[in-house]
């Protein structure tokens, strides 16, 4: 039997969503159900002088309407940052109460107060508009850089600092400086970015007063996370008696990580109501209230050689958590971000410096990539700017400065299993023809055009989260995954994944991960996952960890099979379970032509001596049933690097960059299925140009969200880019059995410094922010003029 | 969206009749109904002219094309006897908004709504337009009034617009990299005897370029206008144009379609 991994199979879920047969929370409909609209807060900071909801209980058709009061008296738990970040100074970080209706205080546009219930949605709305809000505006702090300098939002946050954190050390690093020939520096904004995944958030919250159930259906990328959040720390109902579902879901790139608000609510109210709740959001609201990503400004610096050898680095950044620390709120800027800051260099002395600060913005989370594409914005924009300076070839100066060996002990934490970060290089120089560029320049200024060519080289920790590494650090929980591998007696085969699967074709790999080991026909085995219900406990989808995580618990549980198979079959066929070899679907007794398929195994272990041999059950120690689970725990995160290169062209007189070039080489250790993982390039360079080039959130100083439509909120469209060269090198990973690394999340790291430094190399070395609108750029090109008639 | 009564009008006189000061025509409802839905606007009732068979169609004789208002954006960009007689029309057209809109958006209503940034006004005005409505005939010189506002009356239905065929012109727009919408766009038509330089995006109002249109009716080249120094003080300035850059985008974009022209 053919393998299936590494082969372009069509994806199985297909089906349904190109017929329209996909089942997304807001298609679901429950008998007798309610509609829910949330009165937001109009104003970024205020606190609530009085809330009166008379008016609008008489509203038709209200059920009911709830408030911040009801939430606190019930004793329903705010929500939470997932992860406790130490200040260098030793103190704990500092995090405000954020109750899912507010009581006392707003804090960003789009915070809810209360929840109006009624029998349909525009009965809802006309009610929600006539619920009476008087608000004390107060003055908002928005600016990431001088929020430690604006009024105190949150009562006994000093300085609007959620924490002061250090990763590295700062004596080695003054140091190295201090031999340095040359120190490079730069000044960053990595831009905020509203994730827009294509369906917005939504829930439907039901309650069955018999069992005392609630079950929510939710747009989520991890159910059974959420259940555990809302249960433990939301005080919504015990476990058992929460089921959380999160059916077809169109997209999360981290948005639907965390437990919102509405989940909350919903849930909490539908038992209070005894019916069923809906609520949808509007794409206003998902633009005002969906976590939002990046958005840090950032000094760093960089200690070369007049050579070019990188001494010593570091990176002083402010990140922007919003109004509140969501769940990976604090890891992203710190975990996530600080240990990737070196980038796939040797620089023997670092240290990252983060300061958190409240604003009141909508909170930030973790959104595609979540830490590393700052880091990697930040060491590759240097590093880019180094060439420049000391004159030596962008390419050149990175390879001098790449390790020689793997494992690559890094000098801040992570220590790089495998890579070849020389062959990424030379692919990526041919396959973007690296050498012509100098023709093609000439060619655009005969046009009057300016061009520009821009390297990334990138690495990411990717599988999160070893246990083992994250508990060293001090910083929570790890992020293991378990999978449950269930045969029918028949032989088909239910695969249970904790790995939630909205857009990235679980159903496919996985299947094809399964199919490869049990040696069952791919279309035999169905990938179920989104519903606490139906599998143990999961962690969820993000962090590129799917395949490298909750892939690998798929091959241990299915391994655990095949032992089971191996002793069953040695009871049928009176062999020696030692001598039972499993190949292409069939356990053969060695030296010998006696063997079973694994179909017959699994009927023999749900009907031992119907259809086969034994006179007696199955051997003793295993229970009947053929059906395993695994809990795996990664040992390392894995580390999937590549080399990007773009080239731009410029048009002086309207400011318009045009991506004319650009070439991915990544090295994600084994492919599954080059066709999804293809699309997952395309996705996260979309995304990465977006942020380069076109996406940009932005707040006025009152608060008010100014891109909260697509009037204004660039989404980039396919006619911004080009056909994308995408090649590969590989390395396997070598801690786990697939060898694999992962892949969603490399176009958006590897794209904002590739496309970044090829405008800034048009534009003569001349900095500009992301993202690079057509006014800063022809701000630029005027500036260029300028300076190049000076010198001449 | 608050409730409100749905009318399909036969003709346009029952259109007309059916009009009030809190009642709206709907032809694609591409500006009316989002604008209803986000509360911005609401209407007692709104009249549908879609149906109105005798406001769609594209007529061309030898001096003029003619549309009919409920002419859809798709038909003009994809029909053969614009392309013929003012490729530049078709091409304008085929930049509006994305597919959806082009299917469903109309000329009459783009015109109607006289938004700043809008495309069409600037062909009305370039290509000498003349608006049919249900009353009397205006020049598009004159329909322009300001922003969101023009010469029709409460009630007045616009049945067609009435293109003036030029002997050159071309539509040059910098678009809004997010809605699409022109952040400037200019519009260049060389008519026998003189030039139209119409510019919409760049200020509260579609207008005509006085001064390139003289520089260009003396000399019909790019480089007459090259280096202009527009005045930015009345241009609009919002976060993705300075009114300095929008100054400057006239210049160039009325360059580009000279060049294309």
């Amino acid at each position: 039997m053919a393998s299936l991994v590494g082969s372009r199979v069509e994806r199985k879920e297909d089906k349904r969503f190109l017929t329209g047969k996909g089942r997304y929370t807001a298609d679901i409909n429950l008998a007798n159900q309610t509609y829910a609209i949330f009165v937001r807060s109009p104003h970024a900071r205020a606190s609530i002088k009085k809330l009166n909801i008379d008016k609008a209980l008489k509203s038709s058709g209200v059920v009911s309407i709830l408030t911040g009061k009801e939430i606190a008296d019930d004793k329903i738990g705010g929500l939470i940052a997932g992860w406790a970040i130490r200040s260098e100074d030793g103190t704990e970080m500092k995090c405000p109460g954020n109750p899912p209706l507010a009581k006392d205080n707003v804090n960003f546009v789009g915070d809810p107060v209360a929840v109006v219930i009624a029998e349909s949605l525009a009965e809802a709305k006309e009610a929600a508009e006539k619920v009476e809000v008087d608000y004390k505006v107060l003055k908002a702090v928005t600016s990431t850089a001088d929020a430690m300098n604006g009024d105190t939002i949150h009562e006994g946050i000093d300085k609007n600092l959620c924490f002061d954190w250090l990763l590295g050390d700062r004596q080695k690093v003054k140091e190295a400086f201090d031999k340095a020939d040359k120190v490079i520096s730069i000044d960053i904004i990595n831009n905020r970015l509203i994730p827009n995944a294509m369906e917005p958030r939504a829930c439907v919250a039901d309650y069955n007063a018999a069992s005392e159930e609630i079950t929510l259906y939710t747009t989520s990328q991890n159910p059974h996370l959420s259940r555990l959040i809302m249960s433990a720390f939301g005080n919504v109902a015990p476990e058992h008696k929460l089921r959380v579902v999160a059916p077809d879901v169109g997209g999360g790139f981290g948005s639907k990580i965390n437990v919102y608000n509405e989940d909350i609510v919903c849930s909490w109210a539908a038992k209070k109501i005894n019916r069923a709740i809906k609520w949808v959001a509007e794409r206003s609201e998902s633009f005002l209230t969906d976590i939002h990503g990046r958005d840090h400004v950032t000094h760093a610096e960089l200690a070369v050689t007049k050579d070019g050898k990188f001494l010593g680095f570091k990176n002083e950044t402010i990140a922007n958590l919003g109004a509140y620390a969501r769940v990976f709120g604090t890891v992203t800027p710190t975990y996530l971000f600080g240990p990737c800051a070196t980038g796939v260099y040797e620089i023997p002395a670092a240290y990252t410096n983060v300061k958190a600060v409240y604003t009141n913005t909508a909170p930030v989370d973790a959104y595609r990539g979540a830490g590393r594409p700052e880091a990697t914005y930040t060491i590759e924009r240097l590093v880019e700017k180094a060439s420049m300076e000391l004159g030596i070839d962008k390419t050149e100066l990175r390879i001098k400065n790449f390790p020689t060996a793997f494992p690559f002990k890094q000098t801040l934490v992570h220590t790089v299993d495998s890579g070849d970060y020389v062959a990424g290089m030379e692919k990526a120089k041919q396959m973007a023809d690296y050498k012509g560029f100098e023709a093609r320049r000439k060619e655009s200024e005969a046009k009057g055009k300016l061009r520009g060519i821009g390297v990334t080289s990138y690495f990411e920790a990717c599988g999160i989260a070893p246990s083992a590494a994250v508990m060293s650090l001090g910083c929570g929980v790890g992020l293991w995954e378990s999978a449950e591998v269930r045969f029918n007696p028949t032989g088909q085969v239910t695969v249970y994944t904790g790995s939630h699967s909205h857009g990235q074709s679980h159903q496919t790999t996985f299947a094809q991960i399964a199919a490869d080991e049990l040696g069952v026909p791919i279309e035999n085995i169905d990938i179920v996952h989104g519903d606490t219900d139906k599998g143990t406990f999961g962690m969820g989808t993000y962090g590129s960890r799917s395949l490298a995580v909750g892939g690998i618990a798929i091959v241990n549980a299915c391994k655990k099979i095949v032992e089971k198979g191996k002793r069953v079959t040695a009871k049928m066929l009176e062999a020696n379970p030692e001598d039972v070899e499993f190949k292409d679907g069939e356990f053969i007794v060695s030296k010998s032509n006696k063997k079973k398929t694994i179909g017959e195994v699994a009927f023999a272990c749900y009907l031992p001596g119907v259809r086969d041999e034994m006179k007696s059950p199955l051997p003793e120690g295993d229970e009947p049933g053929l059906k395993e689970t695994s809990f795996y725990d990664p040992s390392n995160f894995s580390f999937p690097a590549g080399t990007h290169i773009a080239e731009v062209e410029i048009d002086p007189e309207t400011g318009h960059v045009k991506l004319e070039k650009y070439t991915a080489c990544d090295d994600f250790g084994r492919i599954i299925n080059p066709m999804v993982v293809e699309g997952q390039v395309h996705g996260g360079l979309a995304q990465g140009i977006g942020q380069a080039l076109y996406e940009n959130a932005e707040y006025d100083e009152t608060g008010q969200l100014m891109t909260g439509s697509y009037m204004d909120y660039t989404m980039p469209r396919a006619d911004n880019f080009p056909e994308f060269n995408i090649g590969y090198t590989c390395t396997h990973a070598t801690t786990n059995p697939l060898g694999v690394k992962g892949c969603g999340e490399a176009g958006a790291i590897a794209a904002p410094p590739t496309v970044m430094n090829a405008v800034i190399d048009a534009l003569g070395g001349q900095e500009v922010t992301m993202p690079a609108t057509a006014e800063k750029v022809w701000k630029a090109c005027k500036n260029l003029k300028k300076s190049n008639a000076k010198a001449a | 969206m608050k409730d409100f009564n749905y009318h399909s009008a036969k003709d346009s006189k029952e259109a007309s009749k059916l009009a009030s000061s809190s009642s709206a025509f709907l032809a694609g409802g591409m500006t009316t109904i989002p604008s209803m839905k986000l509360g911005l606007a609401t209407y007692k009732d709104l009249i549908d002219i879609k149906n109105i068979k005798k406001l769609s169609g594209i007529k061309v004789s030898g001096k003029s094309v003619t549309i009919g208002a409920a002419t859809k954006h798709v038909e003009v960009s994809n029909s053969k006897d614009v392309k013929k007689a003012i490729p530049s029309l078709s091409s304008l057209a085929e930049g509006i908004g994305d597919p959806q809109v082009r299917n469903r958006g109309t000329i009459g209503g783009s015109i109607a709504n006289n938004d700043p940034s809008a495309d069409y006004p600037s062909a009305c005005i370039a290509l000498n337009a003349t608006i049919h409505t249900n009353e009397r005939k205006i020049e598009a010189a004159k329909f322009f009034k300001g922003m969101f506002e023009t010469a029709l009356k409460k009630g007045e239905l616009i049945e067609a617009i009435e293109f003036q065929i030029p002997e050159k012109s071309s539509y040059q727009k910098h678009p809004n990299p997010a809605s699409r919408y022109a952040i400037v766009g200019v519009y260049v038509a060389k008519h026998k005897g003189d030039v139209n330089v119409a510019v919409t995006g760049a200020k509260s109002c579609v207008y005509n370029d006085k001064e390139m249109s003289k520089a260009l009716s003396g000399n019909f080249s790019s480089s007459s206008i090259d280096g202009m120094d527009l005045d930015s003080s009345e241009m609009n300035a919002d976060m993705h144009a300075s009114a300095e850059f929008r100054a400057s985008l006239v210049v160039t974009q009325a360059k580009k379609a000279v060049d294309a022209c």
